[in-house]
């Protein structure tokens, strides 16, 4: 099976998550399309750990320890995030991201 | 048509995950949202399955299905979003969001087109199993994985104080 197909398939959903950061006011929904460019990203890191075993490299379990530290770090990223946001709700009762204008005086 | 049963469940899995992925970004209602979200993360467990990446298909459910999912439809539900209250952007903003995604897709799409990359066997490896990736992680990554026991610390001393009410 070509790794192309993986390839594309990680192009829609990242461009999907860039599309949705775009387009929504709520911050969380955007919160969530980073997550899902994030996963389209370790997918991709995913299959070419598997073309490369498949290619007869020895060290290609590397990538898999690099999505597993990528996981990691969206973990701690979303706790202070989401902390962040319940921050900002709390002070102006809206997750409008247009909120953070106030931000520029 | 010649069709592997690897490349069916390849195009079933991938279709759930695009469609689910449009339900995030399309729907009115966030806890909508959230839950396409939950669905495109199993399919996207289902590829690291197909991949031979069992143990990441794990730790994704776990971490993501499980955990920060979890956090995500908690913190909704406590703000009591709903459809009627979802602040909407202007339509033209939206239509510019959306052609300037497209775009992105376009380049990309005809940038990597003819990518010579070699294709993936259908043979099952070991790669992807626990003994071996536990292997890699505690001889090769040992620093990476105890200053990421830092960064998790740090994290979550971050969140507790920034949630605090009167910092």
């Amino acid at each position: 099976m070509p790794v192309q197909y993986y390839i594309f398939l990680s192009i829609v959903l990242f461009c999907i998550g860039v599309m949705g950061v775009l387009m929504r006011r709520n911050a969380i929904i955007i919160f969530m399309c980073v997550e899902l460019m994030l996963n389209a990203v370790n997918l991709l890191l995913v299959a070419f750990s598997k073309m490369w075993a498949d290619a007869g490299r020895v060290d290609a379990s590397g990538a898999q320890i690099f999505v597993f530290f990528i996981m990691v770090v969206a973990a701690a990223e979303v706790a202070v995030g989401l902390a962040i946001i319940v921050m900002v709700y709390r002070n102006s009762q809206s997750v409008d991201i247009n909120i953070m204008n106030r931000l520029k005086n | 048509m010649g069709m592997s049963l690897q490349q069916i469940v390849f195009g079933v899995l991938s279709i759930i995950s695009i469609i689910s992925a449009l339900g995030v970004i399309l729907s009115k209602n966030p806890v909508t949202s959230v839950l396409c979200l939950i669905v495109t993360f199993f399919t996207i467990a289902g590829h690291y399955i197909m991949l031979n990446a069992q143990f990441l298909a794990v730790v994704h459910i776990i971490v993501y299905a499980g955990a920060i999912m979890v956090l995500f439809l908690f913190v909704i539900m406590l703000m009591n979003l709903n459809a009627e209250i979802e602040p909407q952007k202007r339509n033209w903003l939206k239509y510019a969001g959306a052609i300037s995604g497209g775009a992105l897709l376009l380049v990309l799409l005809g940038a990597l087109r003819e990518a010579d990359v070699t294709p993936i066997q259908p043979a099952a490896s070991d790669i992807g199993l626990i003994s071996n990736l536990g292997k890699t992680l505690f001889n090769q990554y040992v620093v990476p994985f105890e200053v990421s026991s830092i960064l998790f610390l740090s994290a979550m001393v971050g969140a507790v104080i920034i949630g605090k009410r009167e910092a």
